[in-house]
C-alpha cells in the first residue's frame, strides 16, 4: 500500500515542481529581507539553504510553508499556489530543538501522533489505522522504548528522532527541516544526517533543509552552491544524480539502518 | 453538614463543580502557552464591567463577560504593537481594567457592599440566574475543548508545526481566548475575581509536577480543582470563609504537598 501511494504521487506530480518561489520578496516593515527571488525544488531534490544570521532563511521557510506571506511574487507547492494548498499531509515538518519547553507534560507517542492532526482531520478521532502508523513511525526512529517517557526528558538526538518521526507518520513527499541539528553534540549530528541521507538515496522523498552545518552540506551537496537567492546560498543535490529509488517500505529500511548504525556495521 | 441542606449553598455547590472543570482546563492551555497572567488580566477588566453593570442597572455577570472579550481583543492589538514585549500589552490592559473599575466604583458608592462579592467571591449570591449562565458556558467549554482536543494540543505543543498543517491556528487562538474570557467571567462571582485566575494556573502548576503525558495533565487539572472546590466550598460554608480565599488556599497546599512528594521521590 505503501509503494502504491508513492507510485501514484510521482505519477501524478512527476511534471509540477515540488516548490515553486517565483520573484518572491518579503520586507519586515520597510526593512526588505527577501528581494524577488525565483527557485524551483523538483521532486526528490535535495536543496539546502545556507547563509548567515539575517540573509533571511528562515523567513523563507515560514513562506514556503505559509505562516507567512510573501510582500509580492508567487509561491507554489506540488503545482498548486499557496492560498490553495490542502494536502498538508504530504509535508513533513521538523523544528528546531529548542521550539518547545523541556517541562510540557507531552509524551513521545502523543507528540508523534500529532503528526497526524491536520486540516483535514479537524473532525475525525484517531483512528486505529492512525495507532498503527504511529506505531510504525516510533518503530523507524527506534524510538518505540521511549514512547511513553515525557519528550523533555530525551537527550536533545532522540528528541530529534521523535521529531522526525512526527514528520514521517504521514509518509510525506516533502521533508522542511529548520536547523535540524542546532544544540546537538557533534556524534548525533552525523547520526542524524545519515538516517537524513539514507531516506534521500533510497526513497522518493524531496528534501528542503535549512542548515548552518556546512560540513555536512558540502560533503553531500557539492563545494559550490547551485544558485543564489539574495544572502541566501542553495546547494541541491538533483535527483537525476540519484539511483532509482529501491526500497519502499520507509518503515524497515530506517529500522535496518539504525540498527546497523548501532551495532557499528556503518561508519558514523 | 446542614448548610449542605440549604438552597443558596448547593447552588454554590453545582456552580462551583462546573467551573472546577471548565477554568483548570482553559488555564492548562494558557500555562502551557506561557500565557499564566491572561486570567488575572481579563478577570481585572471584567470586574469593572461588573461595577459598570450595577451603574447602569444590567446583568453585571453579562457586562463583564463583554468587557472580558473586549480585553483579549485589547491585548492581541497591543501585541502586535509590541512585539518582543508581548507581556506588557497584559500589564497595560490588567492596570487599566483596575483603573476603570475604581473609577466607577466611587462613582456609585452605594453598591460597594455587592462589589466585594464579585472581588473575593461569595456563596450567597449565586442566583440560578447564574447557575444556568454558568452550565451554559460549561457546555460550550467542554464541547469546543472535547471536539478538538488534539488540535489543541498541537497547537499548544508547537504552534509552527500546527500552521505547516494547515490548521487554522488563529481561529484557534481566538477560541481559546474567547473560551477563558467565558470561563473567567461566570468563575468570578463564586471564586472573586482577584483569585480566579488561581483556579487557571495552580491546577496547571500541579500538573506540570507529577504528569508525564497530556492526558494525564488534563486529568489532573480537574481533579485537583475539583478537590479544591468542593472541600473548600463546604469548609467556608461551614465556618463562614470567603470561599475564594479557601479554595486558593487549599490548592496552593496541594500544590506544596506534591512538590514536596516529588522531591522525596527523588532523592529516595
Amino acid at each position: 500500500m505503501l509503494a502504491e501511494k508513492q507510485m501514484q504521487r510521482s505519477e501524478s506530480f512527476c511534471h509540477a515542481p515540488i516548490i515553486e518561489l517565483d520573484g518572491v520578496s518579503f520586507a519586515y516593515e520597510n526593512r526588505p529581507v527577501i528581494d524577488c527571488v525565483s527557485f524551483a525544488v523538483q521532486e526528490r531534490d535535495f536543496v539546502g539553504l545556507i547563509g548567515s544570521n539575517g540573509a533571511g532563511k528562515t523567513t523563507m521557510l515560514r513562506m514556503i510553508v505559509g505562516l507567512l506571506k510573501p510582500t509580492s511574487g508567487s509561491i507554489k507547492l506540488f503545482g498548486q499556489s499557496i492560498g490553495q494548498f490542502r494536502d498538508w499531509d504530504r509535508i513533513g515538518y521538523v523544528p528546531q530543538k529548542n521550539s518547545f519547553n523541556p517541562l510540557f507534560p507531552a509524551t513521545v507517542r502523543e507528540v508523534v501522533l500529532s503528526g497526524l492532526y491536520n486540516r483535514n482531520k479537524l473532525f475525525k478521532r484517531v483512528s486505529k489505522a492512525d495507532a498503527v502508523k504511529c506505531e510504525e513511525a516510533l518503530h523507524a526512529m527506534k524510538i518505540e522504548d521511549l514512547a511513553d517517557k515525557r519528550i523533555g526528558q530525551l537527550s536533545g538526538g532522540q528528541q530529534q528522532r521523535a521529531f522526525l518521526a512526527r514528520a514521517l507518520i504521514n509518509n510525506p513527499a516533502l521533508l522542511i527541516l529548520d536547523e535540524p541539528t542546532v544544540g546537538i553534540d557533534a556524534e548525533t549530528q552525523e547520526g542524524f544526517f545519515h538516517l537524513i541521507k539514507h531516506m534521500h538515496q533510497h526513497h522518493n522523498i524531496t528534501f528542503l533543509m535549512v542548515s548552518h552545518d556546512m560540513e555536512m552540506i558540502r560533503s553531500y551537496l557539492g563545494r559550490e552552491p547551485k544558485q543564489q537567492a539574495g544572502k541566501i546560498n542553495l546547494y541541491v543535490k538533483h535527483s537525476h544524480d540519484l539511483e532509482d529509488c529501491v526500497e519502499t517500505n520507509l518503515t524497515h529500511s530506517l529500522r535496518e539502518l539504525r540498527h546497523a548504525m548501532e551495532s557499528g556495521k556503518v561508519g558514523v | 453538614m446542614d448548610i449542605l441542606q440549604l438552597e443558596f449553598f448547593q447552588r454554590a455547590l453545582i456552580g462551583g463543580v462546573l467551573i472546577g472543570i471548565t477554568a483548570p482546563l482553559m488555564g492548562l492551555f494558557l500555562v502551557l502557552r506561557r500565557l499564566s497572567m491572561i486570567g488575572d488580566t481579563l478577570a481585572h477588566v471584567s470586574i469593572a464591567g461588573v461595577a459598570l453593570g450595577f451603574l447602569i442597572g444590567v446583568y453585571p455577570v453579562v457586562v463583564g463577560l463583554v468587557f472580558a472579550i473586549a480585553a483579549t481583543f485589547a491585548i492581541e492589538k497591543l501585541r502586535k504593537a509590541y512585539k518582543t514585549y508581548a507581556e506588557l500589552s497584559i500589564a497595560i490592559i490588567m492596570s487599566g481594567g483596575v483603573a476603570l473599575a475604581s473609577l466607577l466604583f466611587t462613582m456609585g458608592k452605594g453598591f460597594n457592599v455587592s462589589v466585594s462579592g464579585y472581588l473575593f467571591g461569595s456563596i450567597y449570591t449565586l442566583d440560578s440566574i447564574d447557575l444556568i449562565l454558568i452550565g451554559s458556558v460549561t457546555v460550550v467549554v467542554l464541547l469546543a475543548v472535547g471536539l478538538h482536543a488534539k488540535e489543541l494540543f498541537l497547537l499548544t505543543f508547537d504552534e509552527d508545526a500546527a500552521a505547516v498543517s494547515g490548521l487554522p491556528t488563529r481561529y484557534f487562538n481566538f477560541m481559546i481566548s474567547i473560551l477563558t474570557a467565558l470561563v473567567i467571567s461566570v468563575s468570578i462571582k463564586i471564586v472573586g475575581a482577584l483569585l480566579v485566575s488561581a483556579l487557571l494556573t495552580i491546577p496547571a502548576a500541579c500538573s506540570l509536577a507529577i504528569a508525564r503525558s497530556f492526558r494525564q495533565s488534563v486529568v489532573t487539572v480537574v481533579v485537583i480543582a475539583e478537590l479544591a472546590v468542593v472541600i473548600g466550598l463546604i469548609t467556608a460554608g461551614i465556618w463562614n470563609l470567603a470561599p475564594g480565599g479557601t479554595i486558593v488556599m487549599l490548592l496552593i497546599v496541594i500544590l506544596l504537598l506534591l512538590l514536596s512528594l516529588r522531591r522525596t521521590g527523588r532523592s529516595s
